[in-house]
């Protein structure tokens, strides 16, 4: 009889993907997956998964246990008691949560759908060649691990016919050494498109935790998206007040200055660095610049001219998001705008009130198809 | 038949079988031919998530419940170690990479399950073959997925699921009411005749004094009246609420089918709800019996008490059927052997003599095989719990406290802890929830109502099981409960859920359990 849990098991795969579409705009906003993401996985709670019944609600209840212990000793924190998911009984509107794992690939898939995004045209050729082995052919020599059996005992059996030491009624064959055939590899040319992708932030004492936490949002899902379109992802941070500098991901969240704001700082380091490391001929360049939009007023010149010389010529796409802060002017938006207009296709600019807004940035980021 | 595709049973297990077999009969165990199944890690996982019937229709959530135990199962966080099926034969799954120690184990323990899934009374009434009902009911699914859709049949089995344990446990054991039948109007006839007021025998010239026209008139009046007045429906409230939707919902051929496949289902495995502790106490009793006496080799006695006392392990919040059940038929058999019971034994209250007693009465195993014969779970908690074992065994009573949001321990003292027990077991842990009335308002809504025993019930499941109700009964749905102590029915009309607050109740002493 055939086993039919595969068939129940895609359904319910089905059934939480169009819960994760439902609720999509909900997970971007919130950011809540980002903690939860593995390797290749993400673990997402899906409301509501389960079929409700009638039943006693989990506090009060109680129950009878077995061991040592007083009168009023605590057992175990309410809530979380019996199954560990999520906040039951005490929050009625509250759903049900069940974590599911989905890939990072088919999270990507769902974004795009949802947010209709545009499946991106790698520029140019596939510049990068891999070579890859593929076992395609026979030799003589190798390594046992790789003899291929059969060929080998033909040619034994072959050579034994020809010989005249075979014996049907004693059908054994023995093969020598020069019967022994291996498998082997050929290289063949294997086109890879690589795409990098830069991030810079300003760090100075305007940004606050709280806008941190919404490029932080924002980066996990442009990631995702880009990363479901190139084969191979290259990621970069730069951090910036005055001076600009390459950080790895942890600091790049995580630190904070209180110099000035220097913006052409971070572009003339996100521009030596694509010219050292990213070639645009074999890259798909991508930089993403989040800030509250201060920058020294005597510096805007110097940035614009970086900007407009060494990166939008190279990049497929260049994205200024800018979120909101008490603290910041928020006049860069608007001088890029001045200055660049809507003349330059690899330019968008993107205005992040608050962690709705995210959301809708993203798609004004990728919905280019760039 | 094999359920699954599976490698024989090796020669090795084979002749374990037939030991440990041997083993169990001899100590007077009673059972189905037993077939094992010898599959890996993954068959079982998947079978085990299909509630034991790999035949079984299909639907998603046997998909959710499989890719959490095969989760937890690569995690090396848990692991099935044995899996019976009530049915004759009964189908016992073994899992290849045990080791050999254990699958002797698991053995002793699958023939502890198998005589009592035969002999207890309330599996009696159970469909001993339901691998062969389990695959019918799996074809019909599958063909009105083919019919109607998937998702549609899916859909549908979604909201029964939700009510599947709104069934009346005991029906299977007292009749409540003539069958009804779908094409029976006989009902309907006999209302149709009137009934005549009784009059006495007379003579002719007698009969105007001895049945006075006057009083007839009245008597027949009367019972025009009493036959207008409608009859309430359900007559009596029905616990059986799958049964009553199957007689009186607005159900379509698919739909009624699909329901009654969910409710024999229902009906199938509640038993084993009802005796979880007894089951579980049962086998872990034999294989601990029969390995300690017979089953163990020296070389393997390290292994066997490290599976035993991990199977047995209990937690503070969590009592373990296992041992609970173990340490119980173990204290009774130990109190009729020593004759410690009846009138003079319960009228003793120097705890030494107890302790002491002995009249060598040696009725231990006899009365152990009575229990696992006429039991369940709550009978058996009623009956044989008794004060010295909760304080052996250092039972206690929690419960939550709401000021410090944690689960603390609430009493020691013996009635409070058997009164929590056997709310726990009483209707399996469900709430008790009745049809009431299935022309409310004379509308055609749906009334239901919650026998609340101190505890609430959770308001978002609910609410969403009244949604699902609507789906089966199409008009208005309603349920009667308590919600911080106020009478409250919650209501769900197909669009909308409303809540109306009625009179508080009166506290009573001990309303609280």
């Amino acid at each position: 009889m055939v086993m039919k849990i595969e068939r129940d098991q895609r359904r319910f795969r089905q059934i939480v993907r169009g819960r994760i579409r439902k609720n999509l705009r909900k997970y971007v906003t919130h950011g809540e997956m980002i903690g939860r993401k593995g390797r290749d996985l993400v673990s997402i709670p899906v409301p509501q998964l389960d079929v409700p019944h009638f039943r006693f609600g989990d506090n009060g209840a109680g129950g009878v246990g077995q061991g040592e212990g007083e009168e009023g000793q605590p057992l175990g924190k309410g809530g979380d008691q019996k199954s560990g998911q999520g906040p039951a009984g005490s929050d009625p509107g509250g759903g049900h949560l069940l974590e599911v794992d989905v890939s990072l690939e088919e999270l990507a898939e769902i974004l795009g759908e949802e947010l209709e995004l545009p499946r991106i045209e790698p520029r140019g050729n596939a510049s990068i060649v891999q070579e890859k082995a593929k076992y395609n052919s026979i030799r003589q020599a190798g390594p046992e691990s790789l003899r291929h059996f059969k060929r080998t005992y033909l040619r034994a059996l072959r050579r034994q016919i020809s010989t005249g030491v075979y014996e049907p009624k004693d059908p054994r064959v023995v093969p020598i050494k020069a019967d022994k055939q291996y498998r082997s590899w050929n290289t063949v040319p294997h086109p890879q498109v690589n795409a990098a992708v830069i991030y810079m932030m300003d760090v100075s004492g305007s940004m606050t935790d709280e806008q941190k936490e919404i490029v932080r949002t924002e980066a996990f899902w442009i990631d995702t998206w880009l990363s479901s379109q190139y084969q191979g992802i290259e990621t970069r941070y730069i951090i910036h007040d005055a001076v600009a500098k390459e950080v790895d991901e942890q600091t790049f969240y995580h630190t904070r200055e209180s110099g000035g704001t220097r913006i052409s700082s971070a572009y003339k380091a996100c521009a030596s660095l694509i010219e050292e490391q990213f070639p645009q001929s074999e890259w798909n360049l991508y930089c993403f610049q989040f800030s509250d939009g201060d920058n020294w007023g005597e510096d805007n010149e110097e940035a614009f001219r970086v900007l407009g010389e060494r990166l939008l010529p190279v990049v497929n796409l260049f994205c200024y998001g800018q979120v909101e802060s008490p603290y910041g002017s928020g006049e860069f938006l608007g001088h890029l705008q001045n200055r660049f207009g809507d003349e330059h296709e690899a330019l968008v600019l993107s205005e992040i009130e608050d962690k709705d807004g995210i959301y809708e940035s993203i798609k004004q980021f990728l919905g280019k198809g760039r | 038949m094999s359920t699954v595709e599976t490698s024989r049973l090796p020669p090795q297990l084979v002749a374990m079988q037939r030991e440990v077999e041997e083993y169990a009969r001899g100590h007077g165990l009673d059972f189905y031919p037993t077939i094992f199944e010898y599959i890996d890690a993954d068959q079982l996982n998947a079978i085990a998530a299909k509630g034991g019937f790999p035949v079984r229709y299909p639907h998603w959530r046997f998909g959710m419940e499989y890719e959490q135990l095969s989760k937890g199962y690569h995690h090396g966080l848990q692991k099935i170690y044995e899996m019976v099926i009530n049915n004759n034969p009964c189908y016992a799954y073994l899992m290849t990479n045990n080791a050999l120690t254990d699958q002797k184990l698991v053995m002793a323990h699958v023939y502890g399950h198998c005589d009592f899934f035969k002999n207890n009374f309330w599996f009696s009434q159970t469909n001993r073959k339901m691998m062969d009902e389990m695959a019918n009911h799996g074809n019909r699914v599958r063909r009105y997925m083919d019919d109607v859709g998937v998702e549609e049949v899916e859909e549908f089995i979604d909201a029964c699921l939700s009510l599947e344990d709104q069934i009346d446990i005991h029906s299977p054991f007292i009749r409540r009411r003539e069958e009804k039948s779908r094409y029976d109007f006989a009902d309907d006839a006999a209302r149709d005749e009137r009934e005549e007021p009784p009059r006495f025998r007379a003579k002719n010239y007698m009969d105007s004094f001895i049945n006075p026209p006057g009083k007839l008139a009245a008597a027949a009046k009367e019972m025009e009246e009493k036959r207008r007045e409608a009859k309430p429906f359900p007559e009596r409230p029905e616990r059986d609420l799958l049964l009553f939707l199957l007689e009186h919902a607005p159900l379509n051929g698919w739909q009624a089918d699909v329901l009654s496949i969910v409710r024999d289902e229902a009906y199938y495995f509640a038993p084993q709800g009802q005796t979880k502790i007894m089951n579980e106490g049962w086998a872990s009793y034999w294989h601990s019996t029969i390995m300690t006496r017979q089953g163990l080799t020296a070389a393997e006695v390290v292994n066997y008490c490290d599976h035993h006392s991990g199977t047995l392990a209990s937690s503070p919040t969590q009592l373990n059927p296992y041992k609970l059940g173990i340490e119980l038929f173990r204290d009774i058999e130990d109190r009729w052997n020593r004759g410690a019971f009846g009138k003079e034994y319960n009228e003793c209250d120097d705890e030494r003599e107890r302790r002491n007693w002995n009249t060598k009465a040696g009725l231990g195993r006899d009365k152990i095989f009575e229990v696992r014969r006429i039991h369940n779970d709550l009978t058996f908690i009623d009956e044989f719990l008794t004060l010295d074992f909760v304080r052996d065994q250092r039972l206690f009573k929690f419960g939550y406290n709401a000021s410090t949001e944690y689960y603390e321990i609430e009493s020691r003292e013996f009635p409070k802890v058997k009164r929590q027990l056997l709310a726990s077991l009483t209707n399996m842990g469900r709430p008790q929830i009745a049809v009431r009335d299935g022309n409310y308002k004379n509308r055609g809504e749906l009334y239901l109502e919650h026998t609340y025993s101190g505890v609430e019930l959770q308001l978002d499941y609910a609410r969403e099981t009244l949604r699902n109700l609507h789906t089966l009964w199409t008009r208005p749905v309603h349920l009667e409960t308590i919600i911080q102590d106020t009478h409250t029915v919650l209501s769900f009309d197909g669009a909308e859920h409303h809540v109306e607050k009625g009179e508080a109740i009166e506290l009573e002493e001990g309303a609280h359990l």
